[in-house]
Order: structure tokens, then C-alpha cells, then sequence
């Protein structure tokens, strides 16, 4: 006779067993120090920290080691984290005009105020793998030039200063920040949240969705207007002493776009902006964020839409965050063999019926 | 994870959070089959795995309360051990998976067959707590819908399914409607289930922790299937009988036995069969 299955438990035990084993993997090859992930896989860890929405190069290594090197699931480890902790207020508004650039460059001017300065980038590299990596790969060191620890203003203040680019406001209502993470997402959402819910949705999603409008899905002629990588710092009032303190340094990526004008005889045109503003060092992000975001506006902007995905805050906000999206189609896994048998009944009763009625 | 049981508050849930769930749940409760949002919290096991139900439960446990978990009727599969473990670890509550020792069960896809207590709460998890989703994708217009109570599109659905198949062909989440007003999604259990919902004395609490949606159904309320009058509501399970304790009314796990395809039946509420061999 069948007996049903039992031992859940016990599978579960060895199935974790196993796959500490495998994250471990070859006992002869020294175990990867979190040290290592974090000095050597800082573009891992950016993503981790953006997504995870916790800036700590120390967690997000751990989490990568811990998750064999699986990002999502790494995120998923620093969001389940994250969210036990208290938050205690919101920081100061950071000026990314203070920002210690280690890169900055504008792909609408040729040369600019600061300069155009590259940074670590992969841009002008040939693809070639390197096949001195393989073996031991010691590396000279790199002394930055002075023209690094300089602050830049913003490209877009230049265009600013003609009147040529609408201005950002802060409006009334978006002064007090809403917290994604505190409330439930409720659409229509406002700038500050849409941004919020954008800086930590998937950066393939956003990719994909970025490259949509490009290609014509809602297109809106976007200009890197400036891209810049550094180091910000994060001021936080202390209501007993009464003045701000910075409570830390981070790495972010911010993007400005500079999009097409619009106008009518009665407003005279002016360019429009899209915003990316991401957690380390990562660009390909903060692009796709900016022409995500401005793709998003075209209703506070008097446009019509296209009806195109990324310009579909539903469609985007709801879709964007790995987490959620990987739980849920990853869930399919799992026993449905209850709803599986309920269909099993009604497709034998409805093929019978319709057989009878065949053959009647 | 750590693996210090001090390092969590009880249920794992700080109590800011549980009262925030707790104030959902009671608006939840006070309109019956009303969608609440919530403030929903990433859970350290992934959504889709029954988020909203453990958050749920942590919001409603208490010290002395005795938790029995089940996943497709039974105690045993993989994520019923895994939420039940979970608790056992951040509550240290009492666990059973004896149906009438239990205060509060979370379930997966099933009912349980025997019939629940006024000192019981039944929470389900939850994937997609808008009945009205496949007809309607866009949350901002589902939500019109319901407070106009404008259902026109859920009836035409069952009538198209009538008109095609000669017979309403939804197995499991059938729609029902709560207290004369809202429809709603009872969770993806088989519609076998359904009428065990309809004036249940215990507790129905459902947690949806992806959607950030909380709805209830409090006890002794009217919640019927929908139908039409000349195709009246069947709650179908497959005509046979349990082969392990001769259940003929209880709903059944067809289970492939060997490579010819020889099938067998067992009850899916496995405590229930228990119950009835001995």
C-alpha cells in the first residue's frame, strides 16, 4: 500500500546540509574571505546595496558569500535584514553638489567647468579577456590625479542659468518623504515615490525598460546630461543637540538626463529632466533609472502617452522589484498538487459531457 | 539568520509592525471581504511562500497559543515543516497537528475537513487576493470596481464559462461573496472547500504579503460561491474513497503509484485521515 510521504523535516535538514557543502565547494581552494567579495566585487556589492536598500559593503559581501554568488538571492538576504531593523528618522537631503567625484562626464558638452573627468570605467576597454588574471595577476597601484577631489556643479545648472531647463521643485507634498518600505505601495504614486520604488527595482528590469523607450516605446530623446560617481555624505539631525552630524560616507551613481522640450505657443519649450540616483557604483542603472523616470512623468508633464510599458507607472512599479518577482514566479515550484487534482475532476466531467454529447 | 532565539521578538515581528497588522486585521474584520493594504514586511522566507499568512500569524499569536501549520490539507509537506519550524523558533509556541487542539492554523490551498471552533483562527495565505485580477490587470481600476460593487464582468465570466464548457470552469479560487457585498477571492483552495467558509464559527483571516493586501471574514458570516439558479454552485471532488481510512466525503490526493499510471486515493487532510483510522 502507498503510505504517504513523511519526512519533510528531515529532507529539509539534509537538503540545507548539501548546499552549504556546495557554497563551500572544494575544500583545497581556500575558503573566499567577505574581506576579498568586498574589496574586489565592489560592482556585486553596489547592487546588492541598491536593491537590499542598505548601504553596508560589509553585509552585502556576506550575504554574497552566503549566496554562492547569487545577487537576488543576496538582496533577498539584505532586505530580510533590513527590514527588522528601527528606523529611527530621515536624514538631511543630500547635496550631490558636494559630491567628491571620482568620475563625471557629460555627454552634452564638449568640455565643461571641472572638465570631463573618466574615472574607473569600462567604457574605452577592449573586451579581451586577460589572461594574466589567470595567474597572478599583481596590479601596479593607481595614484588618482588632484583634479579628482575637487567638487563639480551640476551640468544642468548651466542650462539652468538660461531658463532652458525646467527647475525641480519641491512641492508641498513631497517635502515629507513617503518610506516604500514602511507603507504599502498606492498608485497613482508621486515623484519621490516613484523614484524610491526605481532606485531599488531590478537593474534588468530597468534595463529592459530604459531600452524600450529608446526603441520607440514611448520615446523621449534622452541626453546624459552628466553622469557622476563618488562620495556623498549623509547628515542626520540629533533632535537632542540640535544640529546635524554626518553619520556616514557612501559611494552613489547619480544620472541627469536632459530630455526633448516640449511647449506651445503660450509656453515657450524648455528640456525636461530624468532623474537616476543609485546606491555605488553603478551607471548602467542610474541611466535606465533616468529615462525610466522621465518616461513615468508624462502626465505632470502635459504629454500623451503612448500607452508603452515604461510609461505605465502600474506596470513599472509593480513589476520592477526582484524580490517580489522571484518569490512569486519561483513559487510555482511548490505543492499545488490540491488545485492541480481540482482541475484534474473538472476537465474528466467536461470532456465526458462534451464526449456524450458527441457520440448522442 | 542567527541561530539565537534571543535575537528576534516574539514572533519574530517587532511589536510596531504587529500593530500595524493588527489595525489592518481589524478593519479587515470590520468590513467583511474588504482588501486592506498594508504595510507588508520582507519575511525571511521568500514571497510566494506564504508571506502574508506568517505575518498574520505572528500579529495574532500569543504565548499560549498551540499553532498547527498545513500546505495542500497536510502537516508534512516541505513548507508546512518550514513555517512550523519557523514559529517553534521565533515563538517558541506549542505546535500540534491535531486540527481541534489547534487555536490558530495557517493553511495553504485547503480547509480543514473537520469543522472549526469559535476559539480557532484560520489563516490562509494568500498569492493574488483580487478575484477580480484576471478580468481586470490594474489594481487602480479593481478597487473602483469593488467600492461601486460594480461585478458585471465577474458574472459575464461565469456565464461565458457556462456558454463554452457547458459548466463554470473554475476548480479552485472560486469566487465568492462575503456578507451580501464584496467578492472575494477565498485563496487558492479547491472549491470543495467552499461552503466550509460560508457561517464558519472560527476566525478566516487571509494574508496576501506580495500585494500588501489583508482581508477577513468574521464568524457566522454569509459566504456564498457564485452561481447562476440554473447552474447552481457544486462543490466536486473526485467520486471515490480514501483507501487509507474509507473517507467518502472528504477531499482527495490522486497519487500515481507505479510506472503504469495505477492511481490511488487518499484524503489530502492528513490528520483527518489519521483521524478516522484509528
Amino acid at each position: 500500500m502507498y503510505v504517504a510521504v513523511k519526512g519533510g523535516e528531515r529532507a529539509i535538514d539534509n537538503a540545507h546540509r548539501w548546499l552549504e557543502d556546495e557554497r563551500r565547494g572544494d575544500r583545497k581552494v581556500t575558503d573566499l574571505s567577505v574581506d576579498q567579495i568586498k574589496t574586489q566585487l565592489s560592482l556585486s556589492i553596489a547592487k546588492v546595496m541598491a536593491e537590499g536598500s542598505l548601504f553596508d559593503p560589509e553585509l552585502a559581501s556576506l550575504a554574497i558569500k552566503q549566496a554562492r554568488g547569487d545577487l537576488i538571492e543576496a538582496i533577498f538576504l539584505i532586505r530580510a535584514y533590513r527590514t527588522t531593523l528601527p528606523r529611527f528618522g530621515v536624514g538631511q537631503p543630500i547635496n550631490t553638489d558636494k559630491m567628491i567625484a571620482k568620475r563625471r562626464i557629460s555627454a552634452t558638452f564638449k568640455d565643461l567647468p571641472g572638465g570631463q573627468l573618466l574615472g574607473p570605467t569600462f567604457d574605452y576597454t577592449h573586451r579581451l579577456l586577460d589572461f594574466k588574471l589567470l595567474a597572478d595577476g599583481s596590479i601596479d597601484e593607481f595614484e588618482p590625479g588632484k583634479d579628482t577631489e575637487q567638487m563639480f556643479q551640476h551640468v544642468t545648472q548651466f542650462l539652468n542659468n538660461e531658463g532652458i531647463i525646467e527647475t525641480e521643485e519641491t512641492s508641498s507634498s513631497e517635502a515629507e518623504s513617503p518610506d516604500l518600505t514602511r507603507q504599502p505601495l498606492e498608485i497613482p504614486a508621486n515623484r519621490a515615490l516613484r523614484l524610491q520604488a526605481l532606485t531599488r527595482s531590478d537593474e534588468g528590469f530597468l534595463l529592459g525598460m530604459a531600452y524600450s523607450t529608446q526603441r520607440g516605446f514611448g520615446r523621449n530623446h534622452p541626453f546624459v546630461g552628466e553622469l557622476r560617481i563618488g562620495l556623498i555624505s549623509v547628515e542626520f539631525e540629533i533632535p537632542e543637540i540640535g544640529f546635524n552630524i554626518e553619520i556616514a560616507e557612501i559611494e552613489i551613481s547619480e544620472c541627469e538626463t536632459v530630455n526633448q522640450f516640449l511647449g506651445s505657443k503660450t509656453h515657450p519649450p524648455k528640456f525636461t529632466r530624468g532623474y537616476g540616483f543609485v546606491f555605488g557604483q553603478s551607471e548602467r542603472k542610474a541611466i535606465s533609472m533616468a529615462l525610466v523616470d522621465r518616461a513615468l512623468r508624462w502626465k505632470e508633464l502635459g504629454e500623451v502617452s503612448d500607452g508603452a510599458p515604461a510609461q505605465d507607472e502600474e506596470f513599472v512599479l509593480y513589476h520592477g522589484d526582484n524580490i517580489q518577482a522571484t518569490g512569486f514566479v519561483e513559487h510555482i515550484k511548490l505543492p499545488h498538487y490540491v488545485d492541480f487534482q481540482a482541475e484534474l475532476e473538472l476537465i474528466r466531467k467536461i470532456r465526458k459531457t462534451a464526449f456524450e454529447a458527441k457520440k448522442g | 539568520m542567527s541561530n539565537s532565539e534571543e535575537d528576534f521578538n516574539f514572533a519574530y515581528l517587532d511589536e510596531q509592525t504587529k500593530r500595524m497588522i493588527r489595525r489592518a486585521l481589524i478593519k479587515a474584520i470590520c468590513i467583511p471581504g474588504y482588501q486592506v493594504p498594508f504595510a507588508s514586511r520582507e519575511m525571511p522566507m521568500p514571497y510566494g511562500w506564504g508571506t502574508g499568512g506568517v505575518q498574520v500569524t505572528a500579529a495574532c499569536l500569543q504565548e499560549t497559543d498551540v499553532l498547527k501549520v498545513i500546505d495542500q490539507g497536510s502537516d508534512d509537506t516541505t513548507n508546512a515543516v518550514s513555517i512550523r519550524k519557523f514559529f517553534e523558533r521565533v515563538a517558541g509556541v506549542k505546535t500540534t497537528e491535531n486540527t481541534g487542539k489547534a487555536s490558530v492554523i495557517q493553511t495553504r490551498h485547503r480547509i480543514p475537513e473537520q469543522v472549526l471552533s469559535e476559539d480557532q483562527i484560520l489563516v490562509y495565505q494568500v498569492p493574488i487576493p483580487e478575484p477580480l485580477r484576471f478580468l481586470e490587470p490594474r489594481e487602480t481600476e479593481t478597487r473602483v470596481m469593488h467600492a461601486l460593487e460594480e461585478y458585471g464582468l465577474m458574472h459575464v465570466k461565469l456565464y461565458e464559462d457556462i456558454s463554452i464548457n457547458g459548466e463554470i470552469s473554475t476548480a479552485y479560487a472560486y469566487p465568492v461573496k462575503v456578507n451580501d457585498r464584496y467578492i472575494m477571492d477565498p485563496s487558492p483552495t479547491p472549491k470543495f472547500d467552499n461552503p466550509k467558509m460560508n457561517f464558519c464559527p472560527a476566525i478566516q483571516l487571509f494574508g496576501a504579503g506580495r500585494e500588501q493586501r489583508i482581508y477577513a471574514v468574521p464568524p457566522y458570516t454569509k459566504v456564498i460561491s457564485l452561481d447562476f439558479e440554473d447552474y447552481p454552485f457544486e462543490a466536486s471532488r473526485a467520486e471515490k474513497t480514501c483507501e487509507i481510512c474509507g473517507a467518502t466525503n472528504t477531499y482527495l490526493d490522486e497519487v500515481v503509484i507505479d510506472d503504469k499510471g495505477t492511481r490511488m486515493f487518499s484524503c489530502s487532510d492528513s490528520d483527518y485521515c489519521n483521524s478516522q483510522k484509528s
